[in-house]
């Protein structure tokens, strides 16, 4: 595993995440830090189910394999919006 | 900004040390890409955590495998920046991510190795992946 060069940070600092909301939005973006309000996200896309005629899981599926196009330097979002955080990496 | 050369010197020989050709200027990527023939891998290298603990060593085992490409070519992200920019033109569908890999085939891309799927694995998960794609994209192993 990578070492944990910034203990003071949550466990998936530096770390490529796919953020999926209650709502129709999925992120994806470096994890920078995150408690139980927020979720911080560094360099990070956003996708809305149904764009560019593409389901969640099929953006999802894009990204794993390629990437993103950032669209955002820095993101906050609110856990209470949060249904799931999960690793771009083991998608 | 980029960092000082002699911070830098080490990430760079540690793929320099095992044949991978430094593209430091766009005219050395162009040269590099203009050789189809065959196959090569790129790696854009970074100063980041995840190059120096799972990138390169994951490279440096990749190639001890049987199979590997023809050539092999690193630019440094931070570093280079016009090689960089050159080299990302010529893969414009893919996203910049760095440190990331890129397997070629007669000046094709056949494979790629996000930054995503570097970060949070083993040098060891890294190699395998890359010694797979060795395998599957390039040929199978001479019988000894």
């Amino acid at each position: 595993m990578a070492p944990d060069w910034h203990p003071e940070r949550h466990e998936l600092h530096g770390i490529t995440v796919v953020v999926d909301t209650r709502g129709a939005e999925i992120y994806v973006g470096r994890c920078d830090d995150m408690d139980d309000q927020r979720v911080i996200l560094l360099d990070a896309d956003m996708h809305k189910d149904g764009d560019d005629g593409r389901t969640k899981s099929e953006y999802v599926e894009r990204a794993a394999q390629f990437g993103i196009w950032k669209k955002f330097d820095r993101l906050e979002l609110a856990q209470s919006d949060v249904a799931s955080i999960r690793r771009l990496g083991e998608v | 900004m980029p960092y000082s050369e002699l911070m830098v010197a080490p990430m760079r020989a540690e793929l320099a040390s095992v044949g991978f050709e430094e593209l430091r200027t766009a005219e050395d990527v162009d040269a590099f890409m203009s050789q189809k023939e065959g196959t090569a891998l790129l790696i854009l290298n970074s100063v980041c955590g995840c190059a120096a603990g799972q990138a390169r060593p994951g490279v440096r085992k990749a190639l001890e495998h049987s199979v590997r490409p023809d050539r092999l070519a690193t630019v440094f992200a931070g570093q280079d920046v016009e090689a960089v920019a050159r080299a990302r033109g010529y893969f414009a569908d893919i996203p910049p991510s760095s440190p990331s890999m890129v397997l070629l085939k007669d000046g094709e891309v056949i494979y790629f190795v996000p930054r995503h799927r570097i970060e949070s694995r083993s040098a060891d998960d890294v190699a395998a992946d890359l010694t797979a794609a060795f395998d599957r994209y390039i040929a199978a192993p001479t019988p000894a």
